[in-house]
């Protein structure tokens, strides 16, 4: 009795090996688009591509911030500071662009620089999610 | 390098046109649900940036 009503449990899904994916999504991360380049999404690549380099481009024009981590202060400001230099990191090459060409705008009082650095940290995020749809590529859960 | 002063209505709205261009590419399978996608996400960007304004202006007076 108790059998029939329990149902199995679905067969688990098998971990794609590393080398399937690890290449598209490094190319995601260093160039915006890069992964679906790499992957011959070429129409997708430059939409990304343009989207989150004119994104990091306005904020960098509207002197937006960078966040560098910093464990002082309390908690909130511990998870601003690392969650913003985790988002801005997530930019690859055009970040390390930025700080190699020595570009630090300091936190300024003022909408247009608040809008920079929201500008810079979502470009980051933006190019996260081209990273997971780079991944999903690879491993063949989408087209 | 340049210095570009938007307004927040220029700044709001580039800022929906970049993410749902990426959130549509990313979020869909068929180049159609693609495109819809990323419409449907511009459109409400835009429906709440003047909802927010309007009540931000209705509540300052």
């Amino acid at each position: 009795m108790a059998s029939q009503t329990q149902s199995a449990a679905p067969p688990k899904e098998a971990v794609p090996p590393v080398s399937v994916w690890i290449l598209p999504v490094l190319a995601a991360w260093i160039i915006p688009g890069g992964g679906h380049f790499m992957q011959k999404r070429m129409g997708r690549g430059a939409l990304i591509f343009a989207s989150v380099l004119l994104m990091f481009l306005f904020g960098l024009f509207m002197r937006g911030m960078m966040f560098t981590p910093d464990s002082s202060g309390d908690v909130l400001t511990k998870l601003i500071s690392y969650g913003g230099f985790v988002c801005d990191l997530a930019n690859g090459a055009l970040y390390f662009l930025a700080s190699m060409f020595g570009y630090a705008a300091p936190d300024m009082p003022g909408a247009v620089h608040d809008y920079g650095t929201k500008f810079l940290v979502t470009a980051g995020l933006l190019n996260i999610l081209s990273m997971v749809d780079s991944y999903e590529i690879a491993v063949g859960k989408k087209d | 390098m340049p210095k570009v002063n938007l307004s927040h209505f220029e700044a709001a709205f580039l800022f929906s046109l970049f993410t749902s261009v990426v959130m549509g590419i990313t979020s869909k399978k068929t180049d159609k649900e693609r495109l819809h996608y990323g419409a449907y996400c511009f459109g409400c960007f835009l429906v709440a940036l003047f909802a927010i304004a309007w009540v931000m202006k209705l509540g300052h007076g």
